[in-house]
C-alpha cells in the first residue's frame, strides 16, 4: 500500500514522468489498435470472434525476425514481407476453418479459434524457441540518431518507437482508404450490412469473406513485425494481444474506427499508468479487469434500457 | 430392464473400485481420469444442459486448491508465515493434521467456490452468449494474475504442501478413491436432478430464456444456483488436486486457462453435450488421445491437442451421444415421426 501511494507521490511530484507515461501508452496503445480494428473488421463483417488474432500478431513478428536473422533482411522490410506472409496464412485458416464456422453459433467460432490459437502458439515455439525475441532497428544509416532525449534527460524517445508508430499510422491510414475506396472494400463494408443483400446484388460473399479474414491477418502480422523492433516477442505472448483486442472492441463497439482508435490509445495508456502504480506485474491483469470493467459496464447500460422498456 | 440395470451399475462400480489394484501403476492416471470425467460433467450442467457457455469454470478449481490448501494449512499453522518460508523451514503435518485438513479443506473449497458462483454469477449471468464466455474466461486469467501478485498465498510461486506421513502408493490410492467418490456422488446427484423440475427448468432456459423468463420460471435464480452446484463440485476436485499435487503455482497449474480450462469444454464437445453420459465418454475419449499423444508424440502434443479442439468443433461438434441419437434414435427411446424422419432428436 505505501507503495502504490508512493508511486502516485512521485507522478504528482513529477509531472514530467506523467508525459513519459502517456508517451508510451499511445505508442503501444497505436499498436494494439492495429490488432483491434482487424479483429472488429472479422467480428463485424463475418460475426467471427477471433481469439488467434494475438498469435496472428506474433507469427507477423517471427517472420520478420527469422528473415533479419537468417536473409539479412532490413527489419523496416520485415513489415511488407510479415503483411504478405501472414496473408497467405490468413488465407489458409480461412479455407481450412473459419469458412466453416462462419454460419454457425458465435460460441463454435469462439472456441475454434481458441484451438488454433492454441496450435499456432505450439508450433510457434517448436520452430523458434520459447526464448523472447526482439530485433535492433538501427536508423542512422536514415541519418537519424538511435535516441532522443526530451526535458533533461528524463524522457527518452528511442527513434525506433517514434518509426513503430509512424508505420502503424500509415498501415491504418492505408487500410482506411482502402475499405472507403476500393471496389473490394465497399463489397466488405456491403456484407457487413447484410450477407444475403449482398449477394443478391452479385457480390461474392464467399470471396469478401477470405479476403477480409486474409486482410485482418495480414495487419496484425505488419503489427507484429512492428513490434519485435520496439518490444519483444514470445510464442506465448499472444493471447495478451487477443485479450486487448477484446477489450477495445468491446469497449468501441463494431464499425466504430475513431472509437476503435481512441480505446486503443486509452488503454494503451491505463496499462502503463496501472503497471507503473500497482508494479509491472499486475500489467496483464489490468488488461484482464478493463475488460470486466467494460462487460459490465456494458452490462449496466443495457439494464437501464431494458427499464426504459418495461 | 431393471434388472439389467441394476447389474449394469453394479459392474460399473465394481470396476471403479477395482481399477486401482489392477492396474496399480497407472493410479495417477486414472485420478487424472476422474478428475476429467467430473469437470466435464459439472461443465456439462450450464454449458450442456442450461445453454452457458462458461470458458472461466477453472477459476473454481484454481480457486479451490487455494482454498483447500490455506484451510488445511491455517489449522495449523501461521499461512502467511508458512509460505514466506516457501517450503523452507521445519512444517510437518502428522497424520491426523492431515486427514482432517484433508477432508476439512475440500469441503471448505467447495463451499467457498459455490458463494463465489453466487456473487460471479449475479454479475456474469447478464451477459449472454460469446459475451458471457468472454466474461467468465477473463475472470479466471484476472483471478489467475491477481492470485500471482499476492504474496499471502505464495506469490508466483504457489503453495508446497505438506506430505502426508503414510506410504506414498497409499497416498495415490487415498487421493484416486477421494476423486471416486466425488464423481460417483456427482453422477448419482446429476442422474436424479436432470430427472425434476428443476432439471426441466434450466432445458428451458437453454432452449429460450426469454420464453422461460415469461412463463414465470426466475431464470436468474436457477442460473445461480446451477453455476453454484458445479461451482461446489469443481472447487471440491480442486481441493483434492491441491493434495495430489502437493505443490502448486497459479498460471500454470491452479488457474491453468489454457490447459484444463479448455480441455473440460472439448471433453463435453467430444462425448455430445446436454446428455448424462456424453461428458463421461468424452473425458475418457480425451483422455486416452492426451496420454497417447504426450508419450508418443511428445513435443507435438500440444499441437495434437489444437488440431484436437478444432476439428471436434468444427466437425463434430454433437458429439459420440450426437452421432449415436442420429443413427440409433431408438436406443434413446426416441421415435420418429415419418413426416419429420430427418428432424432433430428431442428427448
Amino acid at each position: 500500500m505505501d507503495q502504490i501511494l508512493g508511486n502516485i507521490d512521485l507522478l504528482i511530484q513529477f509531472p514530467v514522468v506523467n508525459l513519459k507515461i502517456i508517451i508510451d501508452g499511445v505508442m503501444i496503445g497505436a499498436l494494439f489498435a492495429l490488432a483491434a480494428y482487424g479483429l472488429a473488421l472479422v467480428w463485424g463483417v463475418m460475426n467471427v470472434k477471433n481469439l488467434a488474432q494475438g498469435d496472428f500478431v506474433i507469427g507477423g513478428g517471427y517472420v520478420s525476425w527469422w528473415l533479419a536473422n537468417n536473409v539479412g533482411l532490413h527489419p523496416l522490410l520485415g513489415v511488407p514481407v510479415a503483411f504478405v506472409v501472414m496473408w497467405g496464412i490468413g488465407w489458409l485458416t480461412y479455407k481450412l476453418v473459419i469458412s466453416r464456422v462462419i454460419e454457425r453459433d458465435l460460441f463454435t467460432s469462439l472456441l475454434a479459434t481458441f484451438g488454433l490459437a492454441i496450435m499456432y502458439a505450439q508450433l510457434m515455439n517448436l520452430m523458434f524457441g520459447s526464448d523472447t525475441q526482439s530485433l535492433v532497428l538501427d536508423v542512422s544509416i536514415l541519418g537519424l540518431q538511435n535516441n532522443y532525449y526530451f526535458a533533461d534527460g528524463l524522457i527518452d524517445l528511442p527513434a525506433a518507437k517514434v518509426i513503430g508508430v509512424v508505420l502503424a499510422a500509415l498501415l491504418a491510414t492505408g487500410v482506411i482508404l482502402f475499405m472507403k475506396r476500393s471496389r473490394m472494400g465497399q463489397a466488405i463494408r456491403a456484407t457487413a450490412q447484410d450477407a444475403r443483400a449482398a449477394r443478391v446484388l452479385g457480390i461474392d460473399t464467399e470471396k469478401v469473406y477470405a479476403f477480409t479474414f486474409s486482410l485482418n491477418s495480414a495487419i496484425c502480422g505488419a503489427a507484429g513485425a512492428i513490434i519485435v523492433m520496439v518490444w519483444v516477442i514470445q510464442p506465448f505472448y499472444g493471447i495478451t494481444y487477443s485479450v486487448r483486442a477484446f477489450v477495445i472492441v468491446t469497449a468501441a463497439g463494431l464499425g466504430n474506427l475513431p472509437g476503435v482508435i481512441a480505446a486503443g490509445l486509452g488503454i494503451g495508456a491505463a496499462e502503463q499508468y496501472g503497471s507503473h502504480i500497482f508494479g509491472i506485474g499486475y500489467q496483464q491483469a489490468i488488461a484482464v479487469m478493463l475488460l470486466l470493467a467494460v462487460l459490465v459496464y456494458r452490462l449496466l447500460q443495457q439494464k437501464r434500457n431494458r427499464q426504459v422498456l418495461q | 430392464m431393471t434388472m439389467q440395470k441394476t447389474s449394469f451399475y453394479a459392474i460399473l462400480l465394481a470396476i471403479i473400485v477395482a481399477a486401482p489394484f489392477l492396474f496399480p501403476d497407472f493410479t495417477t492416471q486414472l485420478a487424472t481420469l476422474w478428475l476429467f470425467i467430473i469437470v466435464a460433467m459439472t461443465w456439462d450442467m450450464t454449458g450442456g444442459q442450461m445453454g452457458y457457455n462458461s470458458l472461466g469454470n477453472i477459476f473454481f478449481y484454481g480457486t479451490g486448491m487455494y482454498v483447500a490448501a490455506v484451510i488445511a494449512i491455517g489449522l495449523v499453522y501461521d499461512v502467511g508465515e508458512y509460505t514466506g518460508a516457501s517450503g523452507g523451514g521445519r512444517y510437518d503435518f502428522t497424520n491426523e493434521q492431515y486427514i482432517i485438513g484433508f477432508i476439512l479443506g475440500t469441503l471448505g473449497a467447495g463451499v467457498f467456490c459455490a458463494l463465489s458462483a453466487f456473487v460471479l454469477g449475479y454479475v456474469l449471468f447478464g451477459l449472454r452468449g460469446p459475451y458471457f464466455a468472454i466474461g467468465t474466461l477473463g475472470t479466471a486469467i484476472a483471478a489467475g494474475e491477481l492470485v500471482s501478485n499476492w504474496d499471502w498465498v505464495g506469490g508466483g510461486q504457489g503453495i508446497t504442501l505438506p506430505v502426508y506421513g503414510g506410504d506414498y502408493d497409499q497416498t495415490k490410492l487415498f487421493i484416486y478413491f477421494a476423486f471416486a467418490v466425488v464423481g460417483v456422488i456427482l453422477f448419482i446427484f446429476l442422474k436424479w436432478l436432470y430427472g425434476t423440475r428443476f432439471g426441466a427448468a434450466i432445458n428451458a432456459i437453454r432452449d429460450d430464456e426469454e420464453k422461460a423468463e415469461a412463463m414465470g420460471l426466475r431464470t436468474l435464480r436457477y442460473k445461480l444456483w446451477t453455476w453454484a452446484m458445479s461451482a461446489f463440485f469443481v472447487g471440491m476436485v480442486g481441493g483434492i488436486s491441491a493434495f495430489q499435487l502437493i505443490s502448486f503455482e497459479p498460471l500454470e497449474s491452479a488457474y491453468q486457462t489454457i490447459n484444463l480450462g479448455i480441455f473440460m469444454v472439448v471433453c463435453v464437445l467430444l462425448g455430445g453435450k446436454g446428455t448424462l453420459w456424453g461428458p463421461i465418454i468424452g473425458a475418457i475419449m480425451f483422455q486416452v488421445f492426451k496420454e497417447v499423444t504426450w508419450n508418443y508424440f511428445l513435443g507435438w502434443q500440444w499441437v495434437a491437442l489444437g488440431a484436437l479442439i478444432v476439428i471436434t468443433v468444427v466437425y463434430f461438434q454433437d458429439g459420440l451421444m450426437g452421432w449415436l441419437q442420429q443413427k440409433k434414435p431408438e436406443w434413446f427411446g426416441i421415435r420418429i415421426d415419418q413426416k419429420e424422419a430427418a428432424s432433430e432428436a428431442a428427448k
